[in-house]
């Protein structure tokens, strides 16, 4: 909870009606194991979820099934008005409209900072090399880190790297982003750097979906938080009554497995 | 101590340290020795045993090294001046065979009034390969490529070349020296077409018979534009067949059309001329600018999701890298004959070429394989998560770093196949090692010499294999990313 400092003002926040993913009846397997079962999530435009869990809860996985680094075996997926089936067509689409930050960052390390957040926007979306870069610049100052833009990823600290990771899916200007974990792999010094940018991009109305277990930043941050256990969404309320009045036994558990030292 | 409060546990620093120099330790030579030579019983033992061979092998040879005459047109011519020289019973290398011969461990039994034009290609393809091998440094380019510039110019003035090829030469090096102070990348279109044009000046021709071949992969590209929108898949079939058709049936009898009407050839050169470094190079060089390519496309089909491809490619790799390359030689050379139609000349050494290509390309697959499983999953996600296609992702972020991964890999292929190059005195051509020799040796002047023409063969066989080396370990430094 130390990394955060402020609240944002929800007041100032409209979720609108708009419908930006919508999960139904979703279910996946590895091989004969069943790790995500019936899960159903709508997320509404400019809403920020934190989903939270044991590991090994199918978190990250869900996540994934929504650009389709995983395949669902059952139900249905519709994000931003397109079903993710097996056309490529689809997929690629959407894949473009939804930004995705990783744990390990997988920043391209043969490429500068500038061609990582230029590469998707120059050869996706066709757009003109100088005017990729001029947009690159301006999400690299606003992740803070414009003056790292000729070196290369190993040449960063890993909460630069993260930020750099946001600012490359931002260049390609999506309308969710997915957070898998990403404070994760960070030093504890580095961890608020990045989370403040998060935090400035949700005060910006971007949908986030969030796998995290940075609590702090669920408080501070999310419309809603998801607990889930087993591959099953087990509770999902607003930040206040998650953490104060947990309803399951579950939820009670983890949160002072948590919370509780 | 004035910073540390002696009397107490708790401590908290006043002043912060400044950095200091490392202690001066022991350094210098006798350190080195004592370090590497001498730093322990074995190690000294060691050390001594190898001192006494190195001796051993400097004794043995140094007298025949010493002995060694330049200057004499038969063995015994050699001989004689040996112990004229050194004394009856005395030992000496004869070195003047070399001297007498070299042009034929170079050019072969290539004519010796057009021995300018493997110069001349040799010359160009430096140019060619400039903007691809040395496109990072302009010190390195510049100094290769005014060497190239000199030597090949001067060496067609000393073989006789006409003076319109002079012109062309020079107008074509001084190009690529030009663009090289500029911008590299603009000689990209001769590395292009570099291919074409250095068939046509060794073996000579009709310069329409290149033209036409070029037509045909242009020809599948315009069906590939046609058919893409219906089915890629079927496009690129399209693509595929309709050059391999119009090589077969169209090319040969378009090329002496044109030929009738408007001659364009230089004095043909049949492949039975060509032998030594000549086709040792000319085998090589095409061996790893087309084994390269089809290696990168066997490993992505290798690791491919669709079962056709993947079977296929796993039934070439497999098959080829379990036959000896003397089997496919064999196959190129006798075998192939009886599957083709009669009356159809299929150049040997073009089909040495593709056996070469495909044997060093399933050893190619394999190693780029090996890149591409060293890579992190991550990159693949990460590539997938921006949207790129699978296509896009292997061009931009999964190739670059897998070959860089393999480039010591890929760089020993290459080597072994350059050497490779010497089994197709197997199949009746005149590499430079074997059959060379044996060439040079049926004459009655030099029956019976040995030792002399491997040396010579073997230190140029060493020197581009370590100019291979030397260069895989620059670009390996040169595409260092991780900076530990």
């Amino acid at each position: 909870m130390e990394n955060i400092e402020r609240q944002i003002d929800r007041s100032q926040m409209t979720v609108s009606d708009e419908v930006a993913i919508d999960i139904r009846n979703m279910n996946k397997w590895f091989g004969s194991f069943h790790v995500l079962r019936d899960i159903d999530l709508t997320v509404h435009k400019g809403e920020r979820i934190v989903i939270a869990g044991p590991s090994g809860s199918g978190k990250s996985t869900l996540i994934r099934c929504i650009n389709r680094l995983e395949e669902h075996q059952a139900g249905h997926i519709v994000v931003d008005g397109v079903e993710l089936t097996n056309d490529i067509k689809n997929i690629d689409k959407v894949r473009s409209e939804v930004g995705m930050v990783f744990q390990h960052f997988n920043l391209f390390p043969h490429l500068t900072v500038l061609e990582n957040c230029t590469l998707a926007p120059i050869w996706v979306r066709k757009v003109p090399r100088k005017q990729a870069e001029a947009t690159a610049m301006r999400f690299l100052e606003k992740v803070k880190i414009p003056e790292q833009a000729g070196k290369y990823p190993g040449q960063l600290s890993g909460g630069q790297q993260q930020r750099v990771a946001i600012a490359r899916s931002l260049c390609m200007q999506p309308k969710i982003m997915l957070f898998d974990e990403p404070t994760s792999a960070l030093d504890p010094e580095m961890i608020k750097e990045v989370l403040d940018t998060m935090i400035q991009l949700a005060e910006e109305g971007m949908t986030m979906i969030c796998v995290t277990h940075e609590m702090g930043f669920a408080q501070a941050v999310a419309n809603r938080v998801i607990f889930m256990d087993q591959g099953q969404i087990v509770e999902q309320n607003n930040p206040t009554d998650f953490f104060n009045n947990p309803k399951s036994e579950r939820t009670k558990l983890f949160l002072s497995q948590i919370l509780g030292h | 101590m004035s910073d540390t409060h002696a009397q107490t546990v708790a401590f908290v620093r006043d002043t912060m340290l400044p950095s200091a120099a490392p202690p001066i330790r022991e350094s210098g030579a006798i350190r080195w020795l004592r370090e590497n030579l001498f730093a322990g019983p074995i190690n000294t033992i060691l050390t001594i045993l190898g001192a006494l061979i190195v001796w051993f092998l400097v004794a043995t040879f140094w007298d025949w090294f010493a002995h060694s005459v330049w200057n004499a047109s038969s063995l015994n011519e050699c001989r004689a001046i040996i112990v004229a020289t050194w004394g009856e019973g005395a030992r000496g290398a004869c070195f003047a065979v070399i001297r007498e011969r070299w042009n034929q461990y170079l050019f072969g039994f290539y004519p010796v009034e057009l021995y300018w034009r493997p110069t001349m290609t040799f010359g160009l393809l430096m140019v060619a390969l400039a903007p691809v091998l040395f496109s990072a440094s302009l010190t390195i380019r510049r100094v290769i490529l005014i060497i190239t510039a000199v030597v090949t110019l001067s060496a067609m003035v000393v073989l006789g070349a006409p003076v319109g090829w002079l012109i062309f030469a020079a107008l074509v090096l001084g190009a690529g020296l030009f663009a090289s102070e500029r911008n590299i990348t603009w000689m990209l279109p001769f590395s292009l077409i570099y291919p074409l044009l250095g068939v046509w000046f060794l073996w000579g021709g009709t310069l329409w018979g290149p033209i036409f071949v070029l037509v045909g992969p242009l020809l599948g590209w315009a069906a590939w534009r046609v058919l893409s929108r219906v089915s890629p898949l079927l496009a690129t079939v399209a693509a595929i067949l309709v050059t391999l058709l119009f090589w077969l049936l169209l090319a040969g009898n378009a090329a002496s059309d044109a030929e009738a009407l408007l001659p364009l050839s230089i004095e043909a050169v049949r492949s039975d001329r060509f032998g030594g470094f000549l086709l040792s190079l000319t085998i090589g060089v095409a061996g790893i600018a087309l084994s390269l390519p089809l290696g990168i496309v066997l490993a992505l089909a290798r690791q491919s999701d669709m079962f056709l491809i993947k079977s296929l490619s796993v039934i070439f790799i497999e098959f080829i890298r379990g036959v000896p390359l003397i089997t496919l030689l064999f196959v190129a050379s006798l075998l192939l004959n009886y599957f083709l139609p009669p009356g159809t000349s299929f150049d040997i050494i073009l089909r040495v070429i593709i056996m070469v290509t495909i044997f060093a390309a399933a050893y190619m697959a394999e190693v780029i394989r090996g890149g591409l499983a060293a890579l992190p999953k991550g990159q693949y996600e990460a590539a997938d998560a921006l949207g790129l296609d699978y296509w896009k992702a292997q061009r931009l972020i999964v190739l670059p770093q897998a070959l860089k991964i393999s480039i010591p890999g890929i760089v020993s292929t290459f080597i072994g196949m350059f050497k490779d190059t010497t089994l197709v005195t197997f199949v009746g051509l005149y590499d430079p090692l074997k059959s060379m020799s044996d060439a040079v040796r049926a004459n009655i002047e030099w029956k019976g010499i040995y030792w002399e023409p491997f040396i010579f063969v073997g230190g140029i066989f060493f020197l581009i294999c370590f100019g291979m080396s030397r260069y895989s370990m620059y670009l390996e430094r040169r595409l260092q990313r991780d900076h530990r």
